[in-house]
């Protein structure tokens, strides 16, 4: 692709994430709806869908207020980092065979290593709130990260040995025959728990949990500083699923219909499916979370990791 | 760990299939949901059958009050009869727990299925005796306390209550 | 010491007590009904029946009586026992057969001890069918509402009334179901402790008819532990406040004072708080006679400005807290500084101040009193000047019975075994006053002399006791009489010689000092009581000791006009001084600022009103008549501009620089000053913890854990609800957050104890039934015996000689109207008479007067005073005795010869319908 192209395209992703996220918000709370038989927003635009825009005006319109007692600086910049980190992730996705942004040979650990950076951005913001829930909020999820982000890259590594690149595209490419959600069973479940609780969602959302720490770590934020913490937390969302469709379930390999679209089709029913993880699932207590991750999802992938690594000598020797 | 797997995949199987029962919920302002005569909304103070107002201003449903919003201050008029002098409820703290009429000993307290009660203002949440008070016996029609009450009013003198006898005659020197 | 055992748990509990006082002192819940810890048991109501056992082998039991059983070692009882239970039960069910549907329509719901007893016993569902029997209520006066047909026939009434407090006009009456405790007609309840009904009854038969208007429960009255203020005994009260207005006073135990009971003058005189005629705001007087109100910096600005006049004296009160008055003496200096008593009381209560510091007798207080055995009451009326000491004394001539059952082994508490052997035996109780008292009933001798006489009599008695100069009355009934008691005086162990300040006569105590210190020079433990005028008149008397500024000079000096500014701090000088000085002091004195509450005729003269708090919204010490300190705490935040009368003075003292007060910022500061700079009163700092003290690390709340509208109360003003008033100054909060566990008896806002609503909760409080409070019994003493008191044998006084058509003044107190204060309280003032003017029939004769018709007063110094008459046969010859402390005799002085005449223009008063007369209903 031209320069030219590239950048028009690298826009039209970012307005495509961040126009997604948007809608997301709207979609989320119709599908939360449907799944617990009530409306959701109904009300404005036809299915509601001018809800997003009614909610974009509120939050533009609010007061931008930064608490007295907040460390200034870093109350600001946090929540610029989430998105810009989520944003970022998405220069590796490959959408289609040939609609990618970059195509980086240690892609997956660039997807990592963003996500990653995410975490600070709840952290500071956390800690500069200089609030008892924010501080609490910023805690958790600090541990919460610390925890999953382990085990979510060893999740991986089967998909990698497998393979034998870090490269998104090659992946793909390598699930021409079987995707990888079925040899790599295990791993898939496992990053599928890690990854909602890199995204802090229910039932992972203990940073925020509003029934104990009013709204954790962004209890004293507000407008448009609020809003960039739901975006990057939709945007997280989404590029975990197209994660999940790139590494577990053949990225935009499917017969008849062009790749993006089957790109599209894979993700949108794994963001139907994180949905309903929130809707029905209910939120552990901390020290469950912690256990699981620790002494469940842990020993999980590396068992997964070296019955792969088993598997694939077996296979290269045979 | 398997056993918990497997409850959580029947509760998202559960929500899945809910994709396809109809909502429970209702298009409120339009539709208006059905609410029993039990249902716990605005106060109101009710009148004995015979009109006159219910409330001896006991003090219970202040008591129970788990917000304290109920403030009165009994007095006691001509006939005999107490009654409350003045009667408030701070509806901008009142969360229609029903514990009042709960307390209630003459059934004067009582909540309605209304509770479209949304101000702008907070001051007009409070609601004094005047706006409290109904024409009518409620739930309770046919309840009045002064009828089982031993206190004397005016129109029902000692022994006239139920189940009473006539005042003993002290001076009597019969059995 | 005996150890006992109940419910397979072994205790140790004392020898002689009763099961039922034993189980409540340990904390166990027994109901009961019938049975008070002043007043015994007589195991009338059968509600406290418990399971004794034989022996260990005994598997039964059998029902016993708790009050009527003493326990002994080795004995084992059951209270959870099944039998005893079913039996507890089936008795409440029986009290309650007859019971109205009345609990929310009755002012004892929600404290008491039927309810208490009902929840504690399990009773629920009625299983009579039948219909109640019902009474009729009688009109008993202002003071109680009745409300029979609550009756549960316990009989407390009529044994606190009849048998405790010597009342005659309450009684049971009939017999079986158709028992009734009443008057035999509708009418005022003639005892003066009728009011304690109220906390007697264990329902609601007997409630306070001020409470029945505008009534608060228990749980929603904001309290805090004061002092009565209503006479020198310092009672301890509890104010109970709700809206902004005093709601009720209770007893506040005190185990050396007041104990259970009150006078109705304390219970009910509190209602001047609630006056529409009280301050709030400042008032500065115009040229035209109408006064401005003005806010507090303004009134302080003016305040300073007439303070830098050159000629600046201040009159404290006898009835105001002793920091108030020792901020006013430091605000002026000692020698501008006049205590505030008239003529007469100044030289009486500076005296007996005198006479009780250096006494070798113990002063006693009430308990102290109820001890006695042979007392001998020189020239005081104590029904109407101390009247809590009158029930004590009561109590005092009955330790004859106690002594009678001792001998025969009756346990103290078999009130009916002792009240039927006694019969009316009783300890000798003397009295000599100028007519009739309320006590005669049960004294063992009454003699109506006149004042001087009354020395005499003190003397004759000094005579018989220790044998010199030969001092005899001079009338041979008399002088019989003073042998008799002097004999019983020197049989007694503990004898007790009461006088006072009644008769404004210093002698008449000097003479009973004089007998208790021969009397203590006898071997025996002598008492000596001095009654007092007002609630604080020790602690002035204490502040200005024996050399402060005499009052006539305050009177020279404004005639002179040597006062430019005079300040009066809580006193109304029209009572204390002559007609004429009254109208001196508008003349001469240029600016006249006055800190008063209450709206009186001194305040009416004055350039500038700085209203000040009652005792219900502010703190203060004071002393009582037998020297203890005592704390009063604020109830209530005081409205408006109002403050405490120390508060506008320490700003004063502050803004004029004064050096010793530089310092002083809370309430606690002064009174450590206080008391740091005046030797007699270094007391006072004990008399309540400061202000720093904590409960558990919290407040002790004024508010019970049930307060109710806290978010209502104040809405209709704003919703928006203000913070809960600080207290700087205190350690209590006006708040229900707070521990009230291990609180020291003077921080002791309400009793309350889980399943025990009502008052009877108390005994929760106490170390053990009937004892001191757990937290320590409230005030601190200041005269200890000193013991070297020199006996300088008074002359004989000179009799006294009746003069040909002209009487001898003697005041006549009266229990409600002599106090200035609750005789403003609207039950009290509706029971208060006009002032009168008591003469002998044969006097009546002479000036041919009848009761009802006038009479004017006058000699050299009086004149223009017309009071009514009423003929009092008992009065001595000669005398003419003037209803004091009543509006129309300020300024008549005791001792004073008059010439009386029938005044011709006097118009008969009708008789008074009073507002309460209304009768039936309500």
């Amino acid at each position: 692709m031209s320069p030219l192209a590239t950048a028009l395209f690298g826009l039209a992703v970012l307005a495509g994430a961040v126009g997604l996220a948007a809608i997301l918000t709207w979609f989320e709370r119709r599908l939360l709806g449907v799944w617990q038989d009530r409306y959701g927003p109904n009300r404005l635009g036809p299915l509601g869908i001018l809800q997003v825009v009614a909610d974009m005006l509120k939050l533009l319109t609010k007061h931008d207020w930064v608490p007295p007692f907040a460390d200034r600086v870093v109350f600001v910049f946090a929540p610029t980092a989430i998105v810009v980190a989520m944003l970022l992730g998405f220069a590796v996705v490959p959408f289609g065979e040939h609609l990618y942004l970059l195509d980086l040979n240690i892609g997956l650990l660039f997807f990592l290593g963003m996500t990653s950076l995410a975490v600070y951005s709840v952290l500071l913001g956390g800690l500069a709130s200089n609030n008892k829930y924010a501080l609490l909020g910023g805690l958790r999820s600090a541990a919460q990260m610390v925890s999953y982000e382990v085990f979510m890259g060893l999740s991986l590594m089967g998909v990698v040995m497998l393979t034998g690149s870090f490269s998104l595209r090659d992946i793909v490419l390598a699930q021409q025959d079987l995707w990888f959600c079925i040899p790599q069973v295990l791993g898939l479940y496992v990053f599928l728990v890690a990854g909602i609780a890199e995204s802090h969602r229910l039932p992972f959302d203990l940073p925020e949990a509003e029934h104990e720490l009013t709204a954790g770590f962004h209890t004293e934020y507000g407008g448009m500083k609020f809003a960039m913490f739901m975006l990057g937390e939709y945007l997280g969302l989404i590029l975990i699923c197209c994660m999940i469709t790139t590494v577990f379930f053949g990225g935009w390999l499917g017969p008849w219909l062009p790749g993006p679209v089957w790109f599209a089709l894979k993700t949108s029913l794994l963001i139907c499916f994180f949905v309903l993880l929130r809707a029905a699932i209910p939120r552990p207590r901390y020290d469950q979370l912690m256990s699981l991750g620790w002494k469940y999802m842990l020993p999980l992938s590396l068992f997964n990791l070296v019955l792969t690594g088993a598997i694939a000598l077996w296979l290269r020797g045979a | 760990m398997l056993k918990s797997l497997r409850s959580q995949l029947t509760t998202l199987w559960t929500i899945l299939s809910h994709t396809f029962t109809r909502a429970e919920t209702v298009q409120y302002p339009e539709q208006k949901p059905y609410l029993a005569p039990r249902y716990r909304g605005r106060i109101v103070l009710t009148r004995d059958p015979d009109g006159d107002e219910r409330c001896v201003a006991c003090n219970l449903c202040a008591v129970a009050c788990p917000v304290d919003c109920i403030a009165l201050q009994q007095d006691v008029r001509e006939d005999g009869r107490w009654y409350p002098e003045f009667f408030r409820i701070n509806f901008s703290r009142c969360i229609l727990c029903g514990m009042c009429e709960e307390a209630c000993p003459t059934n004067a307290i009582q909540l309605t299925p209304d509770f479209e009660m949304c101000e702008y203002d907070r001051n007009n949440m409070v609601y004094e005796k005047e706006h409290l008070l109904i024409d009518g016996p409620g739930k309770y029609p046919d309840y009045n306390f002064y009828r089982v009450s031993g206190l004397a009013i005016s129109g029902k003198d000692k022994g006239e209550a139920q189940r009473e006898l006539p005042p003993i005659d002290v001076k009597s020197l019969l059995p | 010491m005996a150890t006992i055992r109940i419910d397979q748990q072994e205790y140790t509990v004392r020898d002689g007590d009763n099961l039922l006082q034993t189980c409540l002192s340990l904390g166990l819940d027994l109901p009961y009904f019938c049975w008070h810890p002043a007043m015994g048991s007589i195991g009338a109501c059968r509600q406290c029946a418990v399971l004794q056992y034989q022996n260990e082998e005994d598997q039964r039991g059998r029902l016993v009586m708790g009050c009527m059983t003493p326990v002994s070692d080795g004995a084992i009882f059951s209270l959870q026992g099944d039998k005893a239970q079913r039996f507890r039960k089936t008795i409440v069910e029986s009290l309650m057969l007859n019971h109205p549907h009345d609990c929310p329509v009755c002012a004892e719901g929600g404290e008491c001890h039927l309810q208490d007893m009902t929840v504690m016993t399990g009773h629920r569902d009625r299983s009579y069918r039948g219909r109640k029997n019902t009474h009729r209520n009688q009109y008993l006066g202002p003071l109680i509402h009745h409300e029979m047909n609550r009756c549960i026939t316990c009989y407390r009434c009529t044994r606190y009334y009849r048998d405790y407090a010597g009342g005659t006009d309450l009684a049971a009456m009939a017999a079986h179901d158709h028992i009734y405790f009443g008057r035999h007609e509708d009418g005022v309840l003639e005892s003066e402790f009728a009011g304690n009904l109220v906390e007697v009854c264990p329902t609601g038969v007997f409630t306070d008819r001020q409470l029945v208007h505008q009534y608060t429960r228990k749980w929603d009255l904001q309290s805090a532990p004061s002092v009565c203020t209503a006479c020198a005994v310092g009672c301890n009260i509890v104010v109970g406040e709700r809206y902004g207005k005093v709601k009720r006073v209770h007893n506040r135990f005190n185990a050396e004072v007041n104990g259970y009971f009150l006078c109705d003058r304390g219970r009910f005189g509190a209602g001047f708080v609630n006056l529409e005629s009280r301050l709030e705001f400042p008032a500065l007087r115009r040229p035209d006679g109408r006064y401005d109100a003005l806010d507090h910096h303004r009134a302080l600005e003016h305040a300073l400005r007439a303070m830098e006049a050159e000629k600046v004296a201040a009159v404290g009160s006898p009835r105001a807290s002793v920091e108030a008055n020792h901020l006013l003496r430091l605000l002026v200096g000692n020698a501008r500084f006049y205590p505030g008593w008239s003529r007469g009381e100044q030289g009486a209560a500076i005296r007996a101040m005198e006479l009780l510091r250096d006494t070798e007798a113990t002063v006693p207080d009430l308990a102290q009193i109820e001890t006695a055995d042979a007392v001998l009451i020189l020239g005081e009326d104590v029904t109407n000047t101390s009247p809590r000491v009158a029930l004590s004394l009561r109590q005092a001539v009955r330790n004859r019975a106690r002594d009678m059952a001792g001998e025969l082994r009756l346990l103290p508490w078999q009130d009916a075994a002792i009240r039927n052997l006694a019969q009316d035996t009783r300890n000798p109780l003397h009295i000599a006053a100028v007519s009739n008292t309320r006590l005669d009933d049960v004294a063992a001798s009454h003699t109506c002399l006149a004042p001087p006489d009354i020395a005499r009599l003190g003397a004759a008695v000094l005579e018989e006791l220790l044998p010199g100069e030969g001092q005899h009355f001079g009338d041979p009934t008399v002088d019989a009489l003073a042998q008799q008691i002097a004999r019983d005086l020197r049989q007694a162990k503990r004898p007790l010689i009461i006088a006072g300040a009644g008769y404004g006569n210093t002698t008449i105590m000097e003479m009973a000092a004089e007998l208790a210190a021969a009397l203590c020079h006898g071997g025996c433990e002598a008492m000596l009581s001095l009654c007092q005028g007002e609630a604080n008149s020790m602690g002035l008397a204490l502040l200005t000791g024996t050399g402060g500024a005499r009052v006539h000079r305050l009177e020279d000096m404004i005639v002179q006009g040597d006062i430019d500014t005079l300040l009066v701090l809580e006193n109304d000088v029209e009572r204390r001084c002559s007609r004429r000085g009254f109208k001196l002091l508008r003349k001469h004195v240029k600016t006249l600022i006055t800190l008063d509450s209450l709206d009186t005729a001194t305040t009416s003269l004055s350039d500038l009103v700085l209203p000040t708090a009652s005792f219900a919204e502010s703190e203060g010490t004071l002393v009582n008549h037998a020297g203890r300190a005592q704390r009063y705490f604020p109830a209530f935040p005081p409205a408006n501009e109002r403050r405490p009368a120390w508060f506008w003075l320490l700003a004063l003292a502050h803004e004029r620089g004064i050096e010793a007060t530089s310092r002083l910022h809370q309430f606690d500061e002064i009174t450590r000053h206080c008391a740091a700079s005046i030797p007699a009163l270094a007391g006072i700092t004990e008399a309540a913890p400061r202000s720093q003290f904590r409960a558990h690390g919290l407040r002790v709340p004024r508010q019970t854990h049930r307060y109710s509208g806290r978010t209502a109360m104040r809405a209709a003003l704003s919703v928006h609800e203000p913070k809960q008033p600080q207290d700087e100054e205190t350690p209590l909060a006006f708040s229900m957050e707070g521990s009230q566990r291990d609180t020291p008896g003077a921080l002791l806002p309400y009793f309350w104890s889980p399943g025990w609503n009502s008052n009877q909760s108390l005994h929760r409080y106490q170390k053990a039934v009937g004892e001191p409070l757990r937290g320590g019994t409230a005030g601190s003493r200041l005269l200890y015996r000193q013991g070297h008191a020199t006996l300088e044998r008074a002359a004989m006084p000179g009799a006294f000689e009746p003069r040909e058509n002209q009487w001898y003044l003697v005041p006549r107190h009266a229990i409600f109207g002599s106090d200035e204060l609750s005789a403003l309280s609207p039950p009290l003032r509706e029971l208060t008479h006009p002032a009168w003017l008591e003469i002998t029939p044969a006097a009546a004769q002479a000036l041919q007067v009848i009761d009802g018709d006038g009479l004017i007063i006058e000699n050299e110094r009086l004149r223009g005073y017309r009071l009514e008459v009423r003929i009092n046969p008992s009065l001595v010859a000669g005398c003419a005795a003037y209803s004091a402390g009543h509006a129309g005799t300020f300024g008549l002085l005791p001792g004073e010869w008059v010439t009386l005449q029938k005044d011709p223009d006097w118009q008969r008063r009708e008789p008074a319908v009073i507002a309460s007369d209304r009768g039936g209903v309500a």
